[in-house]
Formats: C-alpha cells, sequence, structure tokens
C-alpha cells in the first residue's frame, strides 16, 4: 500500500542531482505517482486529471533549490496547488438573511445530517448566541424524527413538534413560521436522506427548496466517500443549489479525496468538518490539513491542537516545577500518563504523525500498545500513597502485592520503576543545569539544533512545508510516548531514542496554551 | 414509513440491474467510447483501468483487471460487447469464490449474528430485512438493539420488530451494550428463538476505545456460548471508497468478521469496492442491500452483479 507520497516521489526524483531545474520527464515520472496517491486518497478520477495536468504546467521547469530535494520541491508544489483548489480560507455559515434564516442541510442516507443538524444547531446557539429551531423532514426513515428530537434535547436546541402523516414540504413551511412566530433567528430543516438517482426523492428537496427558500443549502457528505462524491455533489447542486458543503466523519482514518473532489466539482466551499460523535465535535475547514491528509503526510498542526486542549496547564507547570526540584515522584507519572491516554493514547497520537503506517506494525510486534499504558496507570493506582511518593520502599513483598493488586507482573513493576528512575534522574540533572529546566530539557530530547520549537513555529512549519518533514520528521512531539522501547527504529527523532520515556516533553512545552 | 411500497411485483433481479444501472450506464457507456473508436492498444487499456477506477475498484485491481482484459487481445480491434464480456468474466472471476450464502446453523440455539460496522452504513435497517427475510423463513427472531449511543436507534430497531414480528431486548440510551447483549441472549435462550441478531452502535474502526467495547460485546457473549457469535456481519456502504480495506482489516482483527454485507447499491455509480475486496480478504459476501424497501437484502451473486457491473443482461 502506498503510504507516504513524499518518501516515494524522494525515491523517484532524488537520483537527479545536479540539475538546475525539474524537466519534463522527471515530473511526467512524478506525475503517476501523485495520481496513484489522489486516486488511493479516493479524489474523483476526472478531478485527479485536471490537477495532475495543472501540476505538470507548474512544475516544469521549477528551479530546484539548493537545500531542497527535487521529490520535496514536488510534494511542496502538489500541496500548495491541493490548497488552493480546496479553498484557501475558510468560510463560516453565513447568517446575514432575515430572521428566521432558514438552513436546509441535505445529504445522502447516512451521511450523518441528522447529527450534523444538531453540531450546527449547538454551534449557533452557543457560539454565535443565536435562537435556533430544528425540524425534521425525514418522513421515511424509521424513528429519524424523534432522533433529532433526542438531539435537541441534549444540545439543548428546539425541535419543531412532530405532526404525524404531514409532508416534507408542508413540515418546512410550519417549520418557517413557527420560527417567525417563536422569534428564532435561524431554522435548521433536517431532510430525509436521500439516494440521487431517486428522481422522486430529488424532487421532493427541490420542493422543499422551493418552499423554504432557504438562505444555506448545506450538503453533509462522508469524507470516506469514494469515487461516486463527484456525482452525489454534482447531482445536488444540480437539483438544489448548494451553498456549501460539510463534511463528516473527517476523525477517521480516510485520507478524506472525497473533500477535494466535491470541492472541484461544484466550486463550493467545505465550512465545517465533523471530527467526532461528542456534540462539539464540529470543527472550521483548514484546506492546508486536509492537502496533507490526502497527500498521507498526517496532521501535526492538529496533534499540536489537541495536545494544547489536553494538558492541564496548571498541572503540568506543577509537575515541571517538581521535576526541576528532582521531586518527580510517582503520583507525578500518573498524572502524565493520564494525560497521555486523555490525547487518545499511543494509537491515537501516531494516528496523526505522518509516516507512521509502518511504525505501527513495528509497535505492535514491540508488544506497545494501548494496554501498556492502562497497565502502567494500574500499577500505580494499586500503590500507597507512601509508596507513590517514595517508591525505594518497594521491596519484594510489596511489588508482589501490587503485582496482585493491578493484574500485572512482578517484571513490569520492575520496568516502570526503572522507567521512572530514568526519567527523575533525568530531571534532576536538567534541574541542575544553569538555563532552568527546559531549555536543557529541549537539548536533551534530540530535537536537534535550535531546541522546542513554539506551537506557532510548529504550525508554521507543519502548514508551509510539507516537504520539510519527510519521512515522521515531527519536531518535538513524539518524546511524549512513555515507555517506547529504545530500540524502535530511529525514523522519528526523539521517539523513544534517547529518552526511554520521554515524558518530559509534555511538560516542556512552556506557553503550550491558545494558538489559533 | 412506507418502506415496502417500492417493493411490489419487481422481483430482485429487476432492482439489482435497477439499483446498478447508473454503474453500468456509467461503464458501458464509457467502454463504447473508446472501444469502438480505436483497437486495443496502450491508452486504451490505460483508459479501460480509469473506467474501473471511477466505479471504486481501486487503483491495484482496476490494474488487475484491465491487464486481464489486455492478454492476448494487444493491439487488436475488439468490439463493445466483447469488452463487456471479458470485463464480466474478470470480474465474476474474482467475485464467485466470495458469494457465499449465509448459513444458519441449525445446531446452535440462538444462532447468534453480530452486526457492525461504521457510522450510517445501513447496519439497523440491514437487520430489519435480514429479521424480515428469517421471520419469513419460519425463524423465531429475537433482536438486541446494542446501538445504545446514537439517538432513537434504539425506536428505529423497536419499529422493525413489530414490521417483522421478532421480539426485542432494549436498553436506556447510553446502557451497556456488552450487558445487553448477554440479557438478549438470556432470554433468546429462555423464549427458544432460533436467530438472536445484535445490532452495534456505528463506530469508526480507528477508534480504539469503541473497538475495544465491541471487543468486549463479544467476550460476553462468550461467557453464555463459547460459540457465539456465530456470525460477525460487517456492514459496508456501497459510496465507500478505499476507506473500506481498512474497515475490513480493523473489525476484523476485533470482532472476527465472518461475512460482508454491501447496502445501498441503489445509489449512482458504486459497488466496484467489493471486488476489491474480494481480491484482498476472501470474505463471504453474503447480500446486497438495492433499496430501501423491506424486500430489498438480495442474497449475493457473483455472476448477476459482475455482468450487471459491465453493463450486460
Amino acid at each position: 500500500m502506498f503510504d507516504n507520497l513524499s518518501e516515494k516521489l524522494s525515491g523517484i526524483l532524488d537520483r537527479l542531482t545536479g540539475r538546475g531545474a525539474l524537466s519534463a520527464a522527471d515530473v511526467d515520472a512524478a506525475s503517476r505517482e501523485v495520481r496513484r496517491a489522489l486516486l488511493e486518497a479516493d479524489v474523483a478520477l476526472e478531478v485527479v486529471r485536471g490537477f495532475v495536468e495543472k501540476l505538470r504546467e507548474r512544475a516544469v521547469g521549477v528551479e530546484i533549490i539548493k537545500s531542497v530535494k527535487p521529490g520535496q520541491m514536488v510534494v511542496k508544489i502538489v500541496h500548495d496547488e491541493l490548497v488552493a483548489m480546496l479553498g484557501a480560507n475558510a468560510e463560516p455559515i453565513d447568517l446575514n438573511a432575515p430572521a428566521p434564516v432558514p438552513i436546509m442541510m441535505v445529504g445522502l442516507q447516512g451521511s450523518g445530517k441528522t447529527t450534523t443538524t444538531a453540531k450546527i444547531a449547538k454551534r449557533l446557539t452557543e457560539q454565535m448566541r443565536r435562537k435556533v429551531l430544528m425540524a425534521s423532514l425525514d418522513t421515511r426513515r424509521p424513528a429519524a424524527m424523534e432522533q433529532l428530537a433526542v438531539l435537541g434535547q441534549q444540545v439543548g436546541v428546539d425541535t419543531l413538534p412532530i405532526v404525524a402523516g404531514q409532508s416534507p414540504v408542508q413540515i418546512a413551511r410550519r417549520a418557517i413560521e413557527a420560527g417567525r412566530f417563536g422569534g428564532y433567528d435561524a431554522v435548521l430543516l433536517d431532510t430525509a436522506g436521500r439516494i440521487t438517482l431517486d428522481e422522486a426523492m430529488m424532487a421532493e428537496a427541490a420542493d422543499v427548496e422551493r418552499a423554504a427558500n432557504p438562505h444555506e443549502v448545506l450538503l453533509v457528505a462522508d469524507a470516506l466517500t469514494g469515487q461516486d462524491a463527484v456525482n452525489l455533489a454534482r447531482a445536488f447542486n444540480e437539483r438544489v443549489g448548494l451553498t456549501g458543503i460539510v463534511l463528516t466523519r473527517v476523525d477517521g482514518d480516510g485520507r478524506g479525496g472525497a473533500a477535494l473532489s466535491m470541492r472541484a466539482v461544484t466550486g463550493k466551499p467545505i465550512k465545517l468538518i465533523g471530527t467526532g460523535e461528542k456534540m462539539d465535535a464540529l470543527e472550521d475547514f483548514h484546506p492546508a490539513r486536509i492537502a496533507d491528509r490526502i497527500l498521507g503526510m498526517g496532521d501535526i498542526v492538529s496533534l499540536v491542537e489537541r495536545a494544547a486542549a489536553t494538558i492541564d496547564a496548571e498541572k503540568t507547570a506543577r509537575t515541571a516545577e517538581r521535576m526541576r526540584k528532582g521531586a518527580f515522584d510517582l503520583n507525578d507519572l500518573r498524572e502524565q500518563l493520564g494525560q497521555m491516554q486523555r490525547m487518545g493514547g499511543i494509537g491515537g497520537l501516531m494516528g496523526m504523525l505522518p509516516g507512521i503506517a509502518k511504525m505501527k506494525n513495528q509497535l505492535a510486534t514491540a508488544n506497545v500498545n494501548e494496554n501498556m499504558l492502562k497497565h502502567q496507570v494500574a500499577i500505580i493506582d494499586s500503590m500507597t500513597p507512601k509508596e507513590r511518593r517514595n517508591p525505594d520502599i518497594l521491596k519484594a513483598s510489596r511489588k508482589k502485592r501490587i503485582a496482585a493488586g493491578s493484574g500485572t507482573k512482578v517484571e513490569e513493576i520492575n520496568k516502570l520503576l526503572k522507567m521512572h528512575r530514568t526519567m527523575a534522574d533525568m530531571m534532576k540533572a536538567i534541574g541542575s543545569g544553569k538555563r532552568g529546566p527546559l531549555a536543557g530539557l529541549a537539548n536533551m530530547m534530540g530535537l536537534g539544533g535550535g531546541g522546542m520549537p513554539s506551537p506557532e513555529e510548529m504550525a508554521k512549519l507543519a502548514e508551509k512545508m510539507p516537504g520539510g518533514l519527510p519521512g515522521g520528521g515531527a519536531p518535538g512531539l513524539p518524546p511524549a510516548m512513555p515507555g517506547l522501547p529504545p530500540q524502535l527504529p530511529g525514523g522519528l527523532p526523539g521517539l523513544g531514542g534517547k529518552l526511554p520515556g520521554g515524558l518530559p516533553g509534555l511538560g516542556g512545552f512552556p506557553g503550550f496554551g491558545k494558538k489559533k | 414509513m412506507d418502506d415496502s411500497t417500492n417493493a411490489t411485483g419487481k422481483n430482485w433481479w429487476q432492482r439489482l440491474t435497477g439499483g446498478l444501472r447508473r454503474t453500468s450506464a456509467s461503464i458501458s457507456g464509457a467502454i463504447a467510447d473508446l472501444v469502438t473508436k480505436r483497437k486495443l492498444d496502450e491508452a486504451t487499456i490505460e483508459e479501460l483501468e480509469e473506467v474501473l477506477i471511477r466505479a471504486d475498484l481501486g487503483i491495484d485491481t482496476a490494474g488487475r483487471v484491465a491487464a486481464a482484459i489486455a492478454e492476448g487481445r494487444y493491439n487488436k480491434t475488439v468490439t463493445e460487447d466483447e469488452v463487456k464480456d471479458i470485463l464480466a468474466t474478470e470480474v465474476e472471476k474474482i467475485l464467485a469464490p466470495v458469494a457465499a450464502p449465509l448459513t444458519i446453523a441449525p445446531d446452535a440455539h440462538p444462532f447468534v449474528i453480530l452486526v457492525v460496522g461504521v457510522n450510517g452504513s445501513g447496519k439497523t435497517t440491514t437487520i430489519g430485512k435480514l429479521a424480515a427475510r428469517l421471520a419469513r423463513e419460519g425463524r423465531k427472531v429475537t433482536l438486541v438493539a446494542g446501538d445504545t449511543f446514537r439517538a432513537a436507534a434504539t425506536e428505529q430497531l423497536k419499529i422493525w420488530s413489530q414490521r417483522t414480528g421478532a421480539s426485542i431486548v432494549a436498553g436506556t440510551q447510553g446502557a451497556d451494550a456488552a450487558g445487553l447483549a448477554y440479557t438478549g441472549l438470556e432470554q433468546a435462550r429462555e423464549q427458544g428463538a432460533d436467530v438472536l441478531i445484535v445490532d452495534t452502535a456505528g463506530r469508526l474502526q480507528n477508534k480504539a476505545g469503541l473497538m475495544s467495547e465491541l471487543d468486549k460485546i463479544v467476550r460476553v457473549m462468550k461467557k453464555l456460548d463459547t460459540t457465539a457469535p456465530h456470525a460477525v456481519l460487517l456492514v459496508l456502504d456501497a459510496t465507500v471508497g478505499q476507506n473500506a480495506i481498512s474497515q475490513v482489516t480493523e473489525f476484523q482483527k476485533t470482532a472476527g468478521v465472518t461475512g460482508l454485507v454491501m447496502t445501498k447499491l441503489d445509489g449512482t455509480a458504486r459497488g466496484g469496492i467489493l471486488v476489491a475486496l474480494a481480491a484482498k480478504y476472501r470474505l463471504p459476501v453474503h447480500f446486497i442491500g438495492v433499496g430501501e424497501g423491506v424486500d430489498d437484502l438480495a442474497p449475493f451473486a457473483a455472476r448477476d452483479f459482475a455482468r450487471a457491473i459491465a453493463g450486460l443482461n
């Protein structure tokens, strides 16, 4: 399977040294790989064709900068083109119309319309302080209307009372009337999931569109959709006139090529993306991130953001302070492990790092998995407070008790203690250094050169220089992996290589707060 | 709520070809375009491959089928019908080994079917249709409303149980799905049900936490019956692209998938991913969903499917 376009292009192009510019033949060779990469990411063929052509035009004759490999150069051009095609700026939902602003949701069955409707309602209510009414026009799927009503209660948004036997057009009219009389700012119309082939259903959508005259018509589409995405987007755009697209299931491991396809054939912006099952898992669309994903480059920016959101700054500062004093005990380690788990565990972190596909298998064989985190937490939880503060008192009988209590083995406890020991020693060494805890730490982490990059720098790095991060050169974050065995391949700098349990990485991000 | 209205009169073959019409139309249209105009040279074969890619066969499978078509016919002038035939034959070769009906083993009481898949793939609807089919065969069916996450999923399954006369075991929203599966299996045994179908919440295959919940459902049922679940059906949406491969891999790892069901084969051009999956996994494909009616769950027939994809009837 394809894993990283950047690596593949390197293989093809990096043999060309000493040439001043990309020749037509070089670009042709690269284009084949780009085409394959895009197709495997489910970008529709017609869109791929146009894209590759444009790429050829742009890339032939481009001067190769000395410090950049030709492969990286092409990836950069591909990335820039993708971003340009996906739309450079995020466009929000437009409520600039007389209230109640009707917003109509359309899409195939199972694309996530109802859930997305509720998420948008919540967003409009909480972030934009609008009074929102939701109505389900799905008279076909059993319990669809109930589903929206239940979701409405969950997110605290009103839903139109269900009246049995009404047609979708009647419900739409009733909803807008209720919106007007009830003083609502926006009315969300959740239409029945439909099948584009089904002319009757498309006609129904068009009827609703005419009756409600919606200000926004949002197509809800699954990011996992294959080649069909173009047909789907085109059909809806022709029949009901879309104003935007909401991409759902972006939290899956699909490459999301459908985004590019739909954007390309409709010219309509992708306004929002659904990133989880929780009702607040709805985010603005960042073209650069989807471009990275389509190219199989991971999503470093998201990783940074997730880290920022999960890590409790106060606790981290406290831990850092304790580290400095050399008083890093098992309670602190427990805290760090907990943060790891909240960030989605090792799997969650790895999934977001570029070029990780191969690593994943090696991790599996090295027996590094989610259970390891869990076991380590369980071991610490099975200790008495005294033991946690002072692990030196742990002798054989205590270890036996802890092993029984946590369902682990004494060896595992020894391993954990050794890990903690190494870390504590390191903390002490750093703490005694002159430049404070963090400066020293950064150098020890094998980050090479400039120490810890600031979040801004990292974001810039990730957004601007996709080619600059080949083969998983994720800066800074990988140290946050506890207990990765040191024998792991050194593809990721800092990952387990130098620090046995590079946890301090978490504490080591100064000012990790808001960066958006 | 009028799911059964469009099920009148037509047999499932008509529904399948009707459902696949767009697929066939676009493929055969494209084939006609390429082949009647020129002979089978490299450019033509490449375009043929692209046609298959557009049907979601995936780049590798499409390449293989295209190569098979070219074999021995390179640079020959080939008519449109010949190409269609070859295409159908090649696709059928891949699909034939995986076309297998779902057999309800008589020695299991009840025969437990666990239904899994990503969100929105059509699990609950498939269960409804499957229950209707099994009930028609004279079996006593019990359903477990194991999707305790999605709002109103339980209500949706209840409506299906009323339609099909199956009894149902349901909990409240947010209830433990594994516990519900356990209770369901207990009750199904007491009531002497022949088949127990367990619905599960949709989950993305890359969510470790949700996948381990699924693992728990399987584990817990094994406490009552070590051979349960007897069948684990992965429901795939026909619009899904190459991600289906990842879905099969992960669900197989966690839940031990024994067979596939492909739903929503009644939309626009699609369904080709099944060919790629057949080539890679050789998991049986039991049913395809070709419509919204209660009867629109057809056994998977390789020859028909292949010929429908190729635009032959």
